[in-house]
């Protein structure tokens, strides 16, 4: 009860006008970081920097989380137009969305990305505020086994499930493991497999892999079919928004899953993007339409995109209460707290409960706000694939080349870029799946490190995967889904006797 | 349509193969690389080289397998046909210039031409207003990367010269 | 002490841009990169931040200030990309004891002869810390339940691997005899949330990465590895004080180490860009946020610059190499 009261009093905070138009400028920014490749939470915080110091921390806050709100919607905008996500929780929107796009249908793609984004941080701020205290003694007990079964969990939800040859899936994902174990092994603070190259000490980062394999290679295919790109003939419908909405209730299953799935990857500390892939594998498998997944399927866009959301916003809590932060951009929210002199740990919330509120309660208006800015601008971003392909094809090129160099500031990433798309063509031509591939660049030094942790900690005894009910039965989860499929034709057997 | 079928190409059993061939090259240079920093599982658990070794192994064989499954490609399939691929080329060989040009000019400039030049080839615009559109859209780009987000990007002589 | 400051600081703008007499005053005409060789989050990444508030908001240089977090290869990438960049006044790097350790250990090609040295601005303490719901309540009783217990039983949470928080273990396992097991995780917060979480025996974070989880009642701090107690007398956690914490040595952990937090610039500075940003940090000092964040984390605020900041360096290079060498660390091994 103390906590609503708390909440209610958050809200009247960030009702002020002054508190609204702060969070309008920070949403619109956020748009921008997210859309642009290249920038990120960090460039947004360098301008906006000069302006907080004149507002209370309350206020200052307010403004920056807008940027991390912001950022989020903005992820998915380039995800569908493009085949570019910006950010690693956006690859799992690429997969359907970007075909609905080219389908002339990506106004519904994007109304239901928003949409989703917008249920997914609801949900996980509803659960901040209720179950605040528990959620952070949750987090407490994920130690690196069981992140290494969540992201075992992860991988298991996601393979096995394309219509392409399995060698191929499995050559696909393992050079993305290679690749994920290239330059420094944080275990033993070798390097490895850089073979000298002083350009490798970084390895291959997600961005630079996403950009050419996705973007460059979308581009590329593109050309070959001789420039038409379907999506120009959409009829951009300002009412697409509304009948979008009419469609989603009927996917309130998935929504709800992935909602879930969401707040309990944000929570232990996984993050959104295990969130994500894991979120579009389950609802593929449990989708009565499941095998046209990849083709431009509205649920396919809905999952990755609630789950991500969820994921992201729930990690805020662990965040607040211990001081880790969980991605470059939430780093960024946690700059803002240490530049008022407020030290995020235990006693933020019991020592700062107005900041705390306030910053709850521009989660949901912050939220709110968001979706309405972008869903407005729906119509407008669905008429960039109107501009004929000659025009925006060098473009995009030119933003793939400055997203790449600015990962690590090197020219050598926008050659390795190019590299990665001519790559990308070729596998898809060839039917190699992308997608393993960039879920073990992402996830794979993660689940490496986080194996080898457990196996110092065990003294390398692997029963420790099985050590307590909870890391336990994340692994039982993750190997159920992976003999998903055998199981499932053993249970139609069964049933049909 | 015509044009297309008539035309040739490479196979696509060739090049399953060479992609297939490539897969076991790389394969050999992660296990290789694993080899150098120890591969072993010591008491403190797997050792550097470990994973990234086997997951080469494996690497190898679905490189091995996908090489014998390339010949089920019927013979007569076709990767692409040329013309789709002069299409491909049009845009990877200017990309490659432009990528290696970026060090020495700086990535303004040769951004305008990439882009004055795919409208001008590809799309057939005059090129007076391709090198407008291009120039514009790059210096909006320069004021929010330089001025607004404070983000250095690849500088060359012409900016040099204009004091930027 | 705050009109001082402002008085300090009026005289130095009139120095710098009011009077354009004597050609000497420098002064950035682009964006300042600030570059992390280190993950978001982490103890160097604060100061930074903090650094670039106070720039910011004191309004105390002509252009921007930007924080870079370049963590690549143990921060091997940020420095690479500091030595690179030879003759560009418009990028600094804040170290940590990575600018001594990355190099050794995994042979990227980088030395601190390749920068240019600006100043010291603090030094880092480390501090042994334990779980509150665990019995030890000194350094010593700590040392025995480790000798009790097989080799290998304690677990070490620490930041990188081959890093200052491994030298500080592989010196308790010298000094006790007793074998430890070393868990290496990416940040600093991430490992006091660890020893929260009782996923490791003890940790050696610095002050500033443990405080909030020990003014929680969470953590317990054992011993400070320095050879005098922290002056800080402020009450944080019930009736303990930074000061109340009693040196290793006096427990009969004889291990001292404190960590370099300060500035360097790309080589090739001319001595007038040097002196500006000498000059800036300077200012820094004098501001009240500065000294907050001295206090906060109970930093040892060693200010040096020049020559006796370059000395320092290379004779802490020096000790680093022979610790590295005894611990087995050097690249190659």
């Amino acid at each position: 009860m103390e906590e609503l009261v708390n909440l209610f009093h958050g809200f009247a905070v960030v009702l002020q006008p002054y508190n609204i138009m702060l969070m309008i400028i920070g949403i619109l920014l956020g748009v921008i970081i997210g859309v642009l490749p290249g920038l990120g939470g960090a460039n947004g915080v360098a301008i906006l920097l000069p302006l907080t110091f004149s507002m209370s921390p309350t206020s200052a806050i307010i403004m920056l989380s807008c940027i991390y709100w912001g950022a989020l919607f903005g992820g998915a905008i380039t995800s569908i137009l493009f085949n570019i996500p910006g950010e690693p929780w956006s690859v799992a929107t690429t997969f359907d969305g970007h075909p609905m796009a080219r389908n002339g249908r990506a106004g519904e793609a994007l109304t239901a990305a928003f949409t989703s984004s917008f249920v997914g941080a609801l949900f996980a701020v509803i659960m901040i505020t209720l179950l605040a205290p528990l959620v952070a003694s949750f987090a407490l007990r994920f130690g690196p086994a069981e992140k290494f079964s969540v992201f075992f969990l992860a991988f298991c939800s996601f393979i096995g499930m394309g219509k392409e040859p399995p060698a191929k899936t499995i050559a696909a994902m393992m050079i993305g493991f290679v690749m994920a174990a290239v330059g420094l092994d944080s275990i033993t603070g070798n390097l490895r497999l850089t073979f000298g190259f002083t350009n490798l000490i970084n390895g291959f980062d997600f961005l630079i892999a996403v950009i050419g394999l996705f973007g460059i290679g979308e581009i590329l295919l593109t050309m070959e079919e001789g420039l038409s790109f379907q999506g120009r003939a959409a009829v951009i419908n300002p009412t697409v928004v509304w009948r979008t909405w009419k469609e989603l209730p009927r996917y309130w299953k998935t929504s709800l899953t992935s909602c879930l799935v969401g707040c309990w990857m944000g929570i232990s500390p996984a993050g959104a993007t295990p969130a994500s892939f894991m979120s579009y594998g389950i609802a593929k498998r449990s989708s009565s339409n499941g095998e046209a997944f990849g083709t431009g399927q509205i649920e396919g866009v809905i999952a990755p995109e609630t789950a991500a959301h969820a994921a992201g916003t729930s990690a805020l809590l662990p965040m607040l209460a211990l001081g880790v932060p969980g991605s470059p951009t939430a780093a960024v929210l946690l700059g803002g707290l240490m530049i008022w002199g407020l030290q995020p740990g235990p006693l933020l919330f019991v020592e700062q409960k107005e900041f705390v509120w306030g910053l709850i309660a521009s989660m949901y208006l912050g939220n709110l706000m968001g979706l309405i800015i972008v869903l407005t601008c729906v119509p407008l971003f669905a008429a960039i694939l109107k501009v004929p392909f000659s025009i925006i094809g060098p473009v995009i090129l030119v933003f793939c080349a400055i997203g790449a160099y600015t990962v690590h500031n090197s020219t050598f990433d926008v050659a390795l870029m190019l590299i990665f798309g001519i790559l990308g063509y070729v596998m898809k031509k060839c039917d190699y799946p992308l997608a393993p591939l960039v879920l073990a660049i992402v996830l794979g030094d993660k689940a490496e490190e986080a194996f080898r942790q457990s196996m110092l900690a065990s003294q390398g005894n692997l029963g420790v995967f099985f050590s307590n009910g909870l890391v336990g039965t994340i692994m039982t989860l993750g190997l159920a889904m992976l003999f998903w499929q055998p199981l499932q034709t053993v249970f139609a057997r069964l049933r049909g006797q | 349509m015509n044009e297309i079928e008539t035309s040739g190409g490479p196979s696509r059993r060739g090049v399953e193969a060479g992609v297939a061939l490539a897969t076991v090259a790389f394969g050999l240079l992660a296990a290789f690389g694993s080899l150098l920093v120890g591969i072993g599982w010591g008491v403190e658990g797997p050792k550097s080289g470990f994973f990234p070794f086997y997951i080469g192994c494996v690497v190898i064989v679905a490189g091995l397998i996908n090489l014998l499954a390339a010949r089920r490609h019927p013979k007569g399939q076709l990767f692409a046909a040329w013309p789709q691929l002069r299409l491909v080329l049009a845009v990877v060989v200017p990309t490659a210039v432009y990528v290696a040009a970026i060090p020495w000019l700086g990535l303004y400039v040769c951004s305008i031409v990439l882009i004055a030049a795919f409208m001008v080839f590809q799309g057939k615009y005059r090129p007076i207003f391709a090198i407008a559109l291009s120039a514009g859209i790059v210096v909006v780009t320069f004021a929010t990367f330089e001025w607004w987000f404070l983000v250095p990007l690849p500088k060359g002589p012409i900016e040099e010269l204009l004091g930027l | 002490m705050f009109r001082a400051a402002g008085l300090l600081m009026a005289i130095a703008l009139t120095m710098g841009g009011g009077v354009p007499v004597w050609a000497a005053a420098w002064q950035p005409t682009r964006p300042v990169e600030f570059i992390v060789p280190a993950g978001t989050g982490g103890g160097a990444d604060q100061m930074a931040r903090v650094i670039q508030g106070i720039v910011t908001k004191h309004n105390l240089m002509p252009t921007a200030m930007v924080v870079i977090n370049k963590a690549g290869g143990a921060g091997g990438e940020g420095f690479l990309d500091i030595k690179a960049s030879r003759g560009n006044p418009h990028k600094l790097v804040i170290t940590l004891s990575n600018l001594f350790t990355t190099p050794l250990a995994t042979g990227i090609p980088v030395s601190w002869k390749d920068m240019t040295p600006v100043a010291m601005m603090a030094l880092d303490e480390f501090v042994l810390w334990v779980n509150a719901e665990k019995p030890y309540k000194t350094a010593a009783e700590y040392v025995a339940a480790m000798k009790a217990a097989p080799p290998g039983q304690f677990k070490m949470g620490g930041t990188g691997s081959k890093q200052e928080d491994q030298i500080i273990t592989v010196a308790m396992e010298r000094l006790t005899g007793v074998k430890m097991t070393y868990i290496p995780y990416k940040g600093g917060g991430e490992v006091a949330v660890q020893l929260v979480g009782n996923h490791v025996d003890s940790t050696v974070n610095n002050p500033i990465e443990a405080v909030a989880q020990w003014r929680a009642g969470k953590l317990r701090p054992l011993c400070v590895f320095d050879k005098i107690v922290l002056p800080v007398t402020d009450k944080i956690a019930g009736d303990m004080a930074w000061s109340d914490i009693p040196t290793c040595e006096s427990q009969g952990l004889n291990i001292q180490y404190l960590m370099l937090r300060g500035i360097f610039m790309p080589p090739g500075a001319t001595k007038e860009q040097v002196q500006y940003y000498v000059d800036l940090l300077e200012k820094v000092r004098a501001t009240p946020e500065w000294k907050q964040l001295m206090h906060d984390g109970a930093f040892n605020p060693t200010f040096m610059t020049g020559d006796h900041y370059a000395a320092w360096v290379d004779t802490e290079d020096n000790r680093h190499r022979d610790l590295m060498k005894e611990a087995g660390f050097l690249a190659g091994n």
